[in-house]
C-alpha cells in the first residue's frame, strides 16, 4: 500500500494512471448509462427494456459496442473526408481531458488546478467545434442543419450557463473545485442558489443535447441530425461523448450546488457518484417525459429569460455578499 | 446533396419518402430559405396499388378485403361505407342488431386510429413516452376486435347485409370494462401532454385554418372540425343506427394543430359514449339480412355512400352495368382532401412546423395513393 503510495505520488505516474482510469471510467460509464437510460425509458414506457443478455440486459451494451466494432466505417463519396474522419475523434478528446480536474472525492483528483472550472468548461465547449466539423464535413442538408442548429444552441445556452458558475464561483472566492466542494461542507449551495441550479440543469441538458432540447439531432425532423452519415464506431464516438458529457456537466452540478463528496456514512466517491447518477436520472426522466421545442422557441427562452435570469441572479449575488 | 446557387437564396429539401416523420411513403419537396420554407410540394404515389382497377376484375364480395387496405387504421369503416352501397344497389336492409353491432365495432376501430394517432403525433413532436400508453391501450381494443372479427388491423368483418358473427358475452363485458379504464387513461394523457407548456407551445397558433380554407380545399373530419364547423357525417347525413344515439360534435374554435388534437381527443370520448348507449341498447334478431343473394348481381345503376372515417369522409361510389362486378368503382378518401392543404399551410414556417402540421393532418398515405 506503502509502495503504492509513494508511486502514486509522483506527478507524472498520477497522470498516467489517471489517464487510464479515466478511460476505463469513461467506457464503462457509457456502456452503463446507455443500459440505464434503455432501462429507465422502459419502466417509464410500461415495458421491461433489454432482457436478454445478461441479468436484466445488464451487457446488453457490451453486445451492441462489439456489433459497433465490426460494422464498416462507411465513408459516403461526397464528404469532406479529413475532417469526417477528424469530427468523431474531436467530439471526444475534450470530454476526457475535463475528466482530469474532476474532484471525486478529496483524494480522488487527478490534478488539482486552479482554474479547474473554467478548463471543464472550456473543454465541453470544443464538443461544438467537433459537431459543426462532423455536420459540414458530411456534405448533407440534415446533418448541416443538425450542425447549425448545435452551434446556435450551444452559443446560446453557454452564456447563463457561465452566468450561473460565476454566481458560485463569487461566493467561493476559487475556481478550484476542490475548494468549491470544501465551502459546502455546511450546506450545500442549492438551497443557498435555487435558481440558479435550475438554470444551469436547464443549461446543462441543452448543453449536451438532450431532449427537451435534442435539436441538432432531432429525429423526427432531422432524421439523425449532424450524424446522419456516421456508421459503426465513428457513430459509436459521438454516442460515447454524449454520455460522457452527461456525466461531467452532472458532476459539475454535483461539485458546484450539491456539495461534491460530502454526505454522512458513506465514503466521498460513492456519494459523488450517487449525485451525479442521480442528476443523469434526473435528465433520462425529462428526456421521456417531455415533447421537444421549437428551435426558435429554444433560442428566445435562452435569450430572453434564462441570460436575464441567470444576470439578476449574479447581481443578487454580488450585493449580498457586499452588503454581508 | 447541396447546392447552393449565388442568384437564388433557396435550396431545396427532400423531406421523405423515407423519413421518420412522414408516417408511410409520403415525400414532401421543400425549398427552403434557411430554416424557412418557401413552398412545400407533397409528391404522392409510391403507395399506389391500384385498388380501384382491381375493384373492375373482382366481384362484389371479392373487393371487400381491398376496402380494409386503403386505409389500414380505421378499417372498418371502409367496409362500412362499401358494403352500405352495395347494400343500396341491392336493396338489402340490414337488420337493427347488425347495425348495432356495425357501429360497435366501427366506434371501436375509430378510437384504435385516433389513439394511434396520438401517440405517434407526439412521437412527432418528440415525446416518446405517450405512444407506448397510447399502445398498451390500443392492444386492449385490439384484443377486443380480434375476438369479433379475426384480426387485428386489416379487418374484413362487415358483409353486404350485414355482420357474420354475432357479438358474445366475453366481448361484452370487456368492452365495458375498456370503456371505463380508457375514461381513466384521459386523465392520464391530459396531465401528461394537454397540459404540458412545451406542447402548448409547439401547437398553439400553429398551423391555422380558417373556415374559408376548409371549403377551399375540400378538408373533412377532424381537419375542418378543428376549424369550428360542425361537420360530420354521422350527424349531417345520418347513416346506420347512429340517429338512435346521443352524442355531440366536438369542435375547435381557432383551428389551429391544438384544436384538431382537442377535437379528436374529444372525439374519443364521444365515441365511448356512443359504445356504451349501444351495448345498453343492444336489440336481440338476426345479425344478417335474409335472402342476401349468393351470387351478388346487382342491377344497372349508381349509388353513392359516404361515411365518417377517423379522418374524415370516406365517400364510396360505385356504378354497376348489372354484371357481377362492378363497372366502376371511385374511393374519395379524407386524406387526399385534407394533405391538399399542406402547401397553403408549410409557406413561413420552419421544419419542425411543418412535420407538427403533418402530422395533425393525420395522413394515411396508401389511402392517398390508394
Amino acid at each position: 500500500m506503502e509502495l503504492l503510495a509513494q508511486f502514486l505520488g509522483s506527478a507524472g505516474a498520477r497522470m498516467l494512471v489517471g489517464l487510464i482510469a479515466v478511460i476505463a471510467l469513461v467506457s464503462v460509464n457509457a456502456l452503463f448509462l446507455i443500459w440505464m437510460e434503455r432501462k429507465v425509458a422502459a419502466h417509464m414506457q410500461l415495458r421491461p427494456g433489454p432482457m436478454e443478455v445478461g441479468p436484466h440486459g445488464a451487457i446488453q451494451t457490451v453486445a451492441d459496442a462489439l456489433k459497433l466494432m465490426g460494422k464498416e466505417l462507411i465513408t459516403p463519396d461526397e464528404v469532406d473526408k479529413p475532417i469526417f474522419w477528424l469530427a468523431p475523434i474531436v467530439v471526444f478528446l475534450p470530454v476526457l481531458l475535463s475528466f482530469l480536474v474532476v474532484p471525486f472525492s478529496q483524494s480522488w483528483i487527478i490534478r488539482d488546478m486552479n482554474v479547474g472550472i473554467i478548463l471543464i468548461l472550456a473543454f465541453s465547449t470544443l464538443a461544438v467545434l467537433a459537431i459543426l466539423m462532423a455536420g459540414w464535413a458530411s456534405n448533407n442538408k440534415y446533418a448541416v442543419f443538425g450542425a447549425i442548429r448545435s452551434v446556435a444552441q450551444n452559443i446560446a445556452y453557454e452564456i447563463p450557463l457561465l452566468i450561473t458558475v460565476m454566481s458560485i464561483i463569487l461566493m467561493v472566492g476559487s475556481f478550484k473545485l476542490s475548494d468549491i466542494v470544501a465551502a459546502q461542507s455546511q450546506y450545500w449551495y442549492v438551497l443557498l442558489q435555487p435558481l440558479a441550479f435550475i438554470i444551469y440543469i436547464t443549461c446543462a441538458t441543452a448543453e449536451t443535447n438532450r431532449a427537451p432540447f435534442d435539436l441538432p439531432e432531432a429525429e423526427s425532423e432531422l432524421v439523425a441530425g449532424f450524424h446522419t452519415e456516421y456508421s459503426g464506431m465513428r457513430f459509436a464516438l459521438f454516442f460515447l461523448a454524449e454520455y460522457t458529457n452527461m456525466f461531467i456537466v452532472s458532476a459539475i452540478a454535483t461539485v458546484l450546488f450539491l456539495g461534491g463528496w460530502h454526505g454522512p456514512f458513506l465514503p466521498g466517491v460513492i456519494w459523488f457518484l450517487l449525485k451525479v447518477y442521480a442528476l443523469i436520472f434526473l435528465m433520462m426522466w425529462f428526456r421521456w417525459t417531455f415533447p421537444r421545442v421549437r428551435f426558435d422557441q429554444l433560442i428566445t427562452f435562452a435569450w430572453k429569460i434564462l441570460i436575464p435570469l441567470a444576470f439578476a441572479n449574479l447581481l443578487i449575488t454580488a450585493l449580498v455578499l457586499k452588503l454581508r | 446533396m447541396i447546392e447552393y446557387s449565388l442568384e437564388e437564396k433557396t435550396y431545396t429539401l427532400n423531406l421523405g419518402p423515407q423519413h421518420p416523420s412522414t408516417h408511410g411513403v409520403l415525400r414532401v419537396l421543400l425549398e427552403m430559405e434557411g430554416e424557412f420554407i418557401t413552398k412545400a410540394e407533397p409528391v404522392i404515389g409510391y403507395g399506389h396499388r391500384g385498388h380501384e382497377h382491381m375493384a373492375e376484375n373482382r366481384n362484389y364480395l371479392q373487393f371487400l378485403p381491398n376496402t380494409a387496405r386503403v386505409d389500414y387504421l380505421h378499417a372498418l369503416a371502409y367496409n362500412q361505407g362499401y358494403c352500405m352501397a352495395v347494400e343500396k344497389l341491392i336493396g338489402l336492409v340490414v337488420p337493427e342488431r347488425g347495425e348495432f353491432i356495425r357501429v360497435i365495432t366501427a366506434e371501436l376501430n375509430r378510437i384504435s386510429s385516433h389513439l394511434l394517432w396520438l401517440g405517434a403525433y407526439l412521437l412527432d413532436l418528440g415525446a416518446f413516452t405517450p405512444i407506448l400508453y397510447c399502445f398498451d391501450d390500443r392492444e386492449n381494443l385490439l384484443d377486443l376486435l380480434d375476438r369479433i372479427t379475426g384480426s387485428r388491423l386489416t379487418y374484413c368483418f362487415f358483409r353486404p347485409g350485414g355482420v357474420p358473427q354475432d357479438l358474445d358475452d366475453e366481448f361484452i363485458t370487456g368492452t365495458r370494462a375498456f370503456v371505463k379504464r380508457l375514461r381513466t387513461r384521459f386523465k392520464d394523457y391530459d396531465n401528461l401532454v394537454t397540459k404540458n407548456v412545451i406542447f402548448i407551445n409547439r401547437t398553439k397558433d400553429v398551423g391555422v385554418i380558417t373556415q374559408e380554407q376548409c371549403v377551399k380545399y375540400g378538408l373533412t373530419g377532424p381537419m375542418v372540425r378543428g376549424s369550428g364547423i360542425p361537420y360530420d357525417i354521422r350527424k349531417s347525413e345520418p347513416y346506420s343506427a347512429y340517429p338512435q344515439f346521443d352524442f355531440v360534435i366536438p369542435i375547435g374554435d381557432k383551428g389551429d394543430i391544438l384544436d384538431r388534437y382537442v377535437v379528436r381527443v374529444r372525439e374519443m370520448e364521444q365515441s365511448l359514449r356512443i359504445i356504451e348507449q349501444a351495448l345498453d341498447k343492444l336489440p336481440n334478431g338476426p345479425i344478417m339480412a335474409e335472402k342476401v343473394p349468393k351470387r351478388l348481381k346487382p342491377a344497372e345503376g349508381e349509388v353513392y355512400q359516404a361515411v365518417e372515417t377517423a379522418r374524415g369522409e370516406f365517400g364510396c361510389y360505385i356504378v354497376s352495368q348489372g354484371d357481377i362486378k362492378p363497372y366502376r368503382i371511385k374511393l374519395r378518401v379524407p386524406s387526399f382532401g385534407n394533405l391538399s392543404i399542406l402547401p397553403e399551410l408549410a409557406v413561413d414556417t420552419l421544419v419542425a412546423d411543418l412535420v407538427a402540421i403533418l402530422g395533425s393532418i393525420d395522413v394515411v398515405v396508401p389511402e392517398i395513393d390508394r
